[in-house]
């Protein structure tokens, strides 16, 4: 069996997402004019995690949110294993005039985060986007989108797989990259 | 993790699997995202071109399938056999065949005849779609209402269903029988003896004769329509008698004192089938099976395209 390797642990883990999201209040205050944006699947778990740091470290809550899925939107479509099946979209406010926070786990080609982007102007036309990452692939990357805010940038191979392990209790979150993607 | 649908084509619903339904409505369910949004459009298919070809009148369920294409980016086009070279003795096959000749990759097809999307399916490329076959089946109608049930009264397992009118016509009947089934919900079928075919039952169906006993013992009538198009032999007395003892009104959902949701696929025959005042009262859920009708149409369609390389 394939050893996984343990590119960031629980410990680290936590401190990055603390990182972030006082990054965030640097540049977005009380968040009056800001959303932020989680992409179904992966990025919406990290939304939450950041939109609970930002309360518990810098007292900011309410902060509009949406979870946006982008599986309408893929270029891929019919055109790789993707799986076909959507993930819901929930975004009650529209973000014309916003700064949007788009948030999502791993940054690798960038055609994930060009088609949260073109699903995004389906809801106004925002001030600004931003990018929010935990992982960059940073030399895998097809279309040139770069993370804003980032956690942590990896060098890999181009069949290998990162996987960001959630745990529902927050306590031992990790990243492991494996030298190929499992089914 | 689904892969898609178990089949290329949307035959009809006795041609697909409970697994495949479940796929289609949790696609509908965002696709109904989708349309209640300030820009109702997706480009999933700004790259496939489908063909919508009515051999057979249709208003609703042709603007329903058009208005799906289109909130999916594809692009369109419309036929009519009204207006088609039909008239000058083409045969389906080569009328199919000069379409596709264009680059057509879908097509969304009403037919009088049952059976005749099979005979397309075996002889050209596109992904076939039944708006309709004679009186056989009307599988994108059947989705909508089971999800439109679905919506009202969650999983349908053990739920009570009648099925009220001309039986023996309708397509909607057939398919609506066969997606019922298969979500494990109990079907009665009621209308005149005339109008109820005489093996039904073997599909797993009851008859009820009364309307009043069906309304009674169902948590949903779904009321069709006297097609008076194909009645070329009498099969009822009179419009006239068949509204006093099948019609569906105020006055008798009132006396049955319960909750029950009323259906109609459309268009309805006001005063026969279904009176206003049930068809425009709170029973009703008729245009939200509208509604939902575009949503399911886009997840078939988005779902088929899914299956072309």
């Amino acid at each position: 069996m394939e050893k996984a390797k343990l590119i960031l642990d629980s410990k680290r883990f936590a401190l990055t997402i603390d990182r972030l999201s006082y990054e965030l209040v640097e540049n977005h205050g009380d968040f009056s004019h800001s959303c932020i944006i989680g992409i179904q699947d992966g990025g919406v778990i990290l939304m939450d995690k950041i939109l609970k740091a930002l309360n518990e470290k810098s007292n900011i809550s309410n902060i509009l949110n949406g979870k946006l899925d982008i599986t309408f939107y893929r270029d891929d479509f019919r055109k790789s294993s993707h799986p076909i099946k959507a993930s819901s979209t929930e975004m009650d406010f529209l973000v014309e005039g916003r700064r949007v926070i788009l948030v999502d786990d791993v940054l690798y080609t960038g055609r994930t985060i060009l088609a949260a982007m073109t699903a995004l102007l389906d809801f106004g036309r925002p001030a600004s986007i931003e990018l929010l990452t935990l992982i960059d692939r940073r030399f895998n990357r097809h279309i040139p989108i770069q993370a804003d805010y980032l956690g942590m940038a990896i060098d890999t191979m181009d069949h290998s797989y990162v996987k960001v392990e959630w745990d529902s209790k927050g306590n031992s979150d990790c990243v492991r990259m494996l030298k190929e993607k499992k089914n | 993790m689904s892969q898609g649908l178990s089949t290329k084509h949307l035959l009809g619903i006795k041609y697909i699997t409970l697994d495949d339904i479940n796929l289609i409505f949790d696609t509908a369910r965002e696709f109904k995202e989708v349309i209640n949004r300030p820009i109702k459009k997706v480009p999933s298919l700004r790259d496939i071109t489908i063909a919508n070809l009515f051999f057979e009148n249709s208003t609703r369920t042709r603007i329903s399938f058009e208005l799906a294409e289109k909130r999916l980016s594809a692009d369109i086009v419309n036929f009519s056999a009204s207006s088609s070279s039909l008239s000058k003795g083409e045969t389906l096959l080569d009328t199919v065949n000069n379409i596709l000749s264009m680059k057509v990759d879908m097509v969304v097809m009403r037919h009088p005849a049952p059976g005749a999307h099979f005979f397309l399916a075996n002889h050209i490329d596109a992904n076939i779609i039944n708006a309709g076959d004679g009186t056989h089946e009307h599988p994108t109608q059947a989705l909508l209402d089971a999800y439109s049930m679905q919506e009202k009264l969650g999983n349908l397992t053990g739920k009570k269903i009648a099925i009220i009118g001309d039986i023996f016509h309708s397509r909607v009947a057939l398919s609506n029988i066969f997606c019922l089934k298969e979500l494990g919900a109990e079907v009665t079928v009621c209308g005149p003896p005339t109008l109820i075919p005489k093996y039904i039952t073997e599909l797993g169906v009851k008859v009820e004769y009364n309307l009043h006993k069906a309304l009674q013992w169902c948590d949903v009538a779904n009321i069709l329509r006297i097609q008076l198009e194909r009645q070329d032999i009498k099969y009822i007395p009179s419009l006239r008698e068949y509204a006093l003892y099948y019609g569906v009104n105020k006055a008798l959902l009132d006396s049955l004192d319960k909750e029950i949701i009323i259906m109609h696929p459309g268009p309805i025959n006001r005063g026969v089938e279904l009176s206003s005042d049930a068809a425009d009262s709170h029973h009703s859920i008729i245009l939200d099976q509208v509604e939902n009708g575009v949503a399911v149409r886009m997840a078939v369609l988005y779902l088929l395209a899914g299956k072309r390389n």
